[in-house]
């Protein structure tokens, strides 16, 4: 086990070289011509989506992935609002909409607290009512059929192509400004997304924490809008983290791993609505990202539904074989003779269909000698093992029961395991001798 | 001679939407003992923890722990929350969430190091699971999960601590251990509060017991509050033989 931690960064490293891979081996497939409007818009995808990913990652281990849905649509009104006051001015939009959508935090959290509303149904309000006074004041200022208003309906589903330069070093700097916050506060927030009430009752601010929390998801958000869109904002936040979850135990591993998928739905969402006038970059985003989150759900390791399909698979079959060894040695034991065989259908009839497989396996391991009329002789080393085996399950019984009278160290019963691994020869020489 | 008692509590009141989940509570616990608290469900049993750890507001009454009040006792305290009350599922190891006991020791910005990793170590072995370190929190089983919160409250290493149904559905051996380790804090001079639901052992494990039903119905030593009577009374006719169980389980 002291093992995995190694084996999953490397996971996590190989992971990072194959998401570095794709992305000129997809330019090189498209045939696209990189010129520096796309290397700009790629690289906004890609710190976007890195940020989006790593922050959004509590957002899903808070069970609070609809969080991130309620606060991006809360962010519209402040776009409009600040349109209104202060002209098209980005880094005054992208103000109005952090205010907006910090003003939905509180919201939520106060409707919580002070209301006998759950959290779902607080985020639904929220939601809403800022959604459609967003939407009531975009639709009042396109109507009044000023020029300037061109684009603001870019913030709905995101558009890659107006991103410049000088928004990728915004983005860039506010996203490491929110990553030096996370790093600082690293086991404050690990602890509060763990066990609140635990946090709480160590004398940590819980409710500061939480908005402080929550306001570097605001940030994430906001840096987002323009591209992604209010819209589908949540499904950068989320499907990263969704995807990172699958292939890891460890939280810091979990948050490297969202930044890398996030990172590389963002930069290819944004390659691909690039390519053409008109295409919106949020949808194309989520989708590149969803691609990942099933790739994830089908093929990790562990978690994965192949995985565990094949694992099981493997597992019913090597139990089956333990059992027909132990089957004949137990029928051998019973004849006084460790070479005497057992005929092939009882152990079928004892063990159902498995038991023919078992058999293919036990002989291929040189465990078992076939013998001419469909019966089967344990080999040397196939009464060693069964003996073993025998020892290890009896050994296992006795810890079970007088392990703690005699004062044997504490381990975790697992007749799976060979005892001798996890008790020291002392306390196996003890349960040897019992009778 | 004056010591302070380890938890003093008076007239404690708790309300959920003006419906009243503890009603005028006092209560002392002297330092050094095992204090069970028993009481039919929605008791308050729960409630009463958190509000002596100022989790959730009270409407009336104060808390005192060691005679300080509770925001200055932080570092006094330890607390076992129920095992359901977190996401087993969170990516993390059983060290890990062992180590988190010590984060209010570490104060902001710094990190768990060897002393810590230490401590950590030394809990685990003294519990019976430091073979289970480096396992993922999703694959314990229900004893391994309340030994790993027992072990993080441990690391704490606090004065009084309070545990939230620790016994609750968990295998003998965990039992046994859980025992052990009460008798171990109480010899070191900590006192426990339990929220406990086996009526049977309250009299083998604890020697004050306080019993609960919204109101404090009584609340004192073992031997002298655990009457047939003071059961009734707390939960009403409900328990069927409390009557037989009071007369095998007290002297």
């Amino acid at each position: 086990m002291s093992l995995a931690g190694g084996r999953n960064w490397r996971t996590v490293a190989a992971l990072l070289a194959l998401s570095l891979a794709v992305i000129p081996l997809s330019l090189a497939l498209g045939n696209i011509r990189v010129d520096y409007t796309l290397v700009t818009v790629a690289a906004g995808g890609a710190v976007l989506g890195i940020v989006c990913g790593v922050l959004g990652s509590f957002a899903v281990l808070r069970q609070q992935s609809l969080l991130g849905d309620a606060l991006s649509h809360a962010a519209l009104p402040g776009v409009a609002l600040a349109f209104l006051l202060a002209g098209r001015e980005l880094g005054w939009l992208l103000l109005g909409a952090g205010i907006a959508s910090w003003l939905g935090v509180l919201l939520i959290n106060s409707l919580v607290r002070r209301t006998r509303l759950k959290q779902d149904a607080a985020m639904g309000v929220v939601l809403a009512a800022f959604f459609a006074l967003g939407i009531t004041l975009l639709t009042y200022i396109q109507s009044r059929n000023d020029a300037s208003q061109a684009g603001l309906d870019q913030f709905i589903f995101g558009q890659a192509a107006a991103i410049r330069r000088q928004d990728v070093v915004l983005i860039s700097a506010l996203g490491l400004a929110a990553f030096l916050v996370l790093i600082a506060l690293w086991k404050e927030f690990k602890l509060i997304t763990f066990d609140p009430a635990f946090a709480q009752a160590n004398g940590f601010p819980l409710r500061l924490l939480d908005v402080t929390l929550s306001t570097l998801i605001v940030i994430a958000i906001v840096l987002g809008l323009q591209l992604a869109g209010v819209v589908l904002m949540v499904g950068l936040l989320i499907a990263p983290a969704v995807a990172a979850r699958q292939w890891t135990r460890q939280l810091d591993q979990m948050l490297v791993l969202a930044g890398i998928f996030g990172g590389l739905a963002g930069a290819g969402g944004a390659i691909f609505s690039g390519l053409q006038q008109g295409l919106p970059t949020g949808p194309l985003i989520i989708v590149v990202a969803v691609a990942i989150v099933a790739l994830s759900i089908a093929l990790a390791p562990e978690r994965g539904l192949l995985w565990r399909a094949w694992r099981q698979r493997r597992d019913r079959q090597r139990f089956a074989a333990q059992q027909v060894l132990q089957d004949i040695h137990r029928h051998a034991t019973q004849h006084q003779d460790p070479r005497y065989p057992a005929p092939g259908g009882m152990l079928v009839a004892l063990r159902g269909p498995l038991a023919r497989p078992a058999l293919r396996q036990l002989q291929r391991e040189g465990l078992l000698q076939a013998g001419a009329d469909d019966d089967w002789t344990l080999s040397e080393r196939g009464l060693e093992r069964a003996q073993a085996a025998a020892r290890n399950q009896l050994l296992w019984e006795r810890y079970r029961q007088f392990g703690e009278e005699l004062g044997l160290p504490a381990v975790t019963v697992d007749p799976q395991q060979p005892i001798d691994r996890l008790l020291p020869a002392a306390a196996l020489a003890r349960l040897e001798t019992l009778d | 001679m004056n010591q302070p008692p380890a938890l003093h509590v008076e007239d404690l009141t708790v309300a959920f939407d003006s419906r009243p989940a503890l009603w005028d509570v006092d209560l002392s616990v002297p330092e050094g003992v095992l204090m069970a608290v028993v009481g039919p469900n929605g008791a308050g049993k729960t409630t009463l923890i958190r509000a002596a750890l100022d989790l959730i507001p009270r409407a009336a009454g104060s808390v005192r722990i060691f005679g300080e009040p509770v925001a200055r006792a932080r570092g006094l305290t330890g607390y076992v929350p129920q095992r359901g009350s977190v996401d087993w599922d969170f990516p993390t190891t059983v060290q890990d969430v062992v180590m988190m006991g010590l984060y209010g020791r570490l104060g902001w910005l710094r990190r768990p190091g060897a002393a810590e990793r230490t401590r950590t170590r030394q809990a685990l072995e003294q519990i019976g699971i430091a073979d289970l370190a480096t396992r993922q929190i999703s694959q314990l089983s229900g004893g391994q999960q309340q030994r790993t919160f027992l072990a993080r409250a441990l690391v704490q290493d606090a004065r009084l601590y309070f545990m939230d149904e620790p016994f609750a559905a968990v295998d003998a051996i965990t039992e046994r251990a859980i025992v052990a380790l009460l008798q171990e804090l109480r010899a070191r001079g900590r006192t426990v509060v339990v929220v406990h639901h086996d009526l049977q052992s309250v009299p083998d494990y604890f020697d004050q017991v306080t019993l609960l039903n919204v109101e404090v119905i009584a609340s004192g030593p073992t031997a002298e509050v655990y009457s047939e009577d003071n059961l009734r009374r707390t939960f009403g006719g409900r328990v069927a033989g409390i009557a037989r169980l009071t007369e095998e389980a007290l002297p």
